[in-house]
């Protein structure tokens, strides 16, 4: 059963990223979104670059998890296509997971690009490898299961892209993309920390910005549950569209 | 024999208005069982709740010995659905939609392709399977969609509306490769509004109306519950309303055109009277037919819903994509 469940987010996964994802147009915009994101604060401030990358790196995973993921879930219920899965004999945690997943493969398409970017033209360093890459996974996935969340909470594209800007724009302000978070006032700093941005853009700074601290596991821990909690969300959102 | 479908008080409310209103049928294994209805009788809300698309609000149903409430997953192992949208991905060729379909359905992968291509080449579609879906027409775009509901191996097909919207030509097309179906021994559950279709396919029909089954019979059955004899006759220009009051003694008279219809129990009466009609009006008779009542007929006498109201939904779901 478990296998079952598990082949058929694979081949949920396959589809997505042949039907939507891996198209030219999709291909090109991922690789050109980060390669602009990269030029713009460059060539704005070339020493603060290294600085700004790991939030650069974060917010390439949030534009590439939640923009196009929105459209392909929103686009399939429009169409009767999720129908078309809610048909098989799986569960709607399985049609989810292979949707979140095939989201998150594309945003870390553009989140890797971004990093490769970010190591081999800007001359940044990876400290932490191994937790760098388990960190940016996280990222993707988590991100990815908010824009699962909200796609399945709407019925049109346009809603979809409205209600993730709602929160993609404050993230970026509020995360610690372009200004620690240690530096806001107190009210913003607790709604920073309920959001999952934060996390990553924690998690990732500390992997690829000198030492790793014990609060890497925190934020680890934190991106899990939000994963986890989008994921039951999203699930519950779907099921109650069948009554 | 078990059956393939029993349903027991099916009931579905939407803002408490009941779409479906404690319906009980059974559908025997291997026949082909009609739902007919004008639209927004319940249908397609009916097929959704036996395929666990939405949950029903009361009662439940027994899909291939499993109850709908419990084991909703094995219901979905052994049947396929084909909805009235052919919602396949456009992005993908046919031969990748039907192989995607296989893979969700856990069909063994040595399997796999042995079935799609004696799908293909059934269904005629096997020159097109490197067509993309989005490409097709609408009659292939239907043919693939049967063809993916049956790519399992499914014990059930549930068709909602599958020639709405078709050509004359892909929905005879389409009906001649349901009647095959029915030969390999798989149970067909149909929804039309197509009172012909129904007439043609199915073994039994069920006809509901406002979310509730008026009558379960074979389609000739149900035509003997108009316990008349219809006689046409044809004249040679057109008839008025007035003219034909006078045919009223016999039994229920329509007038369309050049054409009057008589349903009456006194066929000789009825012709004797016609021709008096013919000579005092100075009206030429082209032709008299005598005909048993359609499904038709006994569709407005049970359900009241008049035949022109089904006729404009026809057309009305002609012009459906």
């Amino acid at each position: 059963m478990i296998v079952e469940e598990l082949e058929s987010i694979w081949y949920i996964i396959l589809k997505d990223l042949r039907a939507y994802y891996f198209k030219p147009p999709n291909i090109s915009w991922g690789i050109l979104f980060p390669l602009v994101l990269a030029l713009a604060f460059t060539l704005r401030n070339p020493s603060g670059f290294a600085e700004l990358s790991p939030g650069l790196i974060a917010m390439a995973a949030l534009f590439g998890t939640t923009s196009m993921e929105a459209i392909v879930i929103t686009f399939e219920k429009r169409v009767g296509a999720l129908e078309r899965l809610m048909l098989a004999p799986i569960s709607l945690r399985t049609i989810l997971m292979g949707k979140i997943l095939s989201g998150a493969i594309f945003g870390l398409m553009i989140a890797g690009t971004m990093t490769l970017i970010s190591i081999g033209f800007m001359g940044n360093q990876i400290t932490s490898p191994a937790l760098f890459i388990i960190s940016l996974l996280l990222t993707v996935l988590t991100l990815s299961a908010l824009g699962a969340l909200v796609a399945v909470s709407v019925k049109e594209v346009f809603e979809a892209q409205t209600l993730s800007n709602y929160f993609r724009f404050p993230m970026i302000f509020l995360c610690g993309v372009f200004l620690p978070v240690e530096a806001m006032p107190m009210p913003l700093q607790v709604l920073a920390h309920v959001l999952p941005l934060t996390y990553s853009v924690d998690a990732l700074r500390q992997t690829s910005m000198g030492s790793v601290h014990f609060r890497l596991l925190f934020d680890i821990t934190a991106l899990v549950l939000f994963l986890l909690t989008f994921l039951i969300l999203a699930t519950r959102l779907l099921k109650k569209s069948l009554e | 024999m078990q059956n393939a479908i029993e349903a027991s008080s099916l009931t579905k409310y939407y803002n408490d208005l009941p779409a479906v209103d404690h319906i009980s049928f059974n559908v025997e294994k291997e026949e082909i069982f009609g739902f007919l209805g004008p639209n927004g009788a319940g249908k397609t809300t009916t097929i959704r709740m036996l395929v666990g698309l939405t949950t029903p609000s009361e009662g439940t149903a027994i899909v291939n010995g499993y109850d709908i409430r419990e084991k909703i997953v094995e219901v979905k192992r052994h049947v396929g659905v084909v909805p009235e949208t052919s919602n396949l991905y456009d992005e993908l060729t046919v031969w990748q939609n039907l192989l995607f379909m296989s893979r969700l359905y856990h069909v063994p992968k040595q399997e796999r392709k042995t079935r799609i291509r004696s799908l293909l080449k059934t269904f005629e579609l096997w020159d097109r399977r490197q067509f993309k879906f989005g490409r097709l027409s609408k009659g292939l775009k239907r043919r693939v969609t049967v063809a993916a509901a049956l790519v399992h191996d499914s014990d059930i097909v549930f068709l909602d509306e599958p020639t709405t919207g078709l050509d004359v030509i892909s929905a005879r097309s389409l009906r001649g490769l349901l009647n095959e179906l029915k030969k390999t021994g798989i149970t067909v559950f149909l929804t039309t509004h197509y009172i012909e279709e129904a007439d043609q396919l199915c073994d039994r029909i069920a006809i509901i109306v406002n979310g509730k089954i008026v009558k379960i019979a074979t389609p000739e059955s149900m035509k003997s519950v108009v316990n008349t004899q219809v006689v046409e006759a044809s004249f040679d220009s057109p008839i008025k309303s007035a003219i034909a009051m006078g045919l009223e003694a016999l039994g229920e008279v329509e007038v369309e055109g050049c054409m009057v219809r008589l349903f009456t129990k006194d066929v000789s009466s009825a012709i004797e009277a016609l021709t008096i009609l013919s000579k005092e009006h100075r009206l030429k008779i082209e032709y008299v037919n005598m005909t048993r009542p359609s499904l038709e007929d006994a569709f407005v006498k049970l359900t009241g819903v008049a035949s022109d109201v089904m006729k404009a939904e026809k057309e009305g779901g002609g012009r459906q994509s």
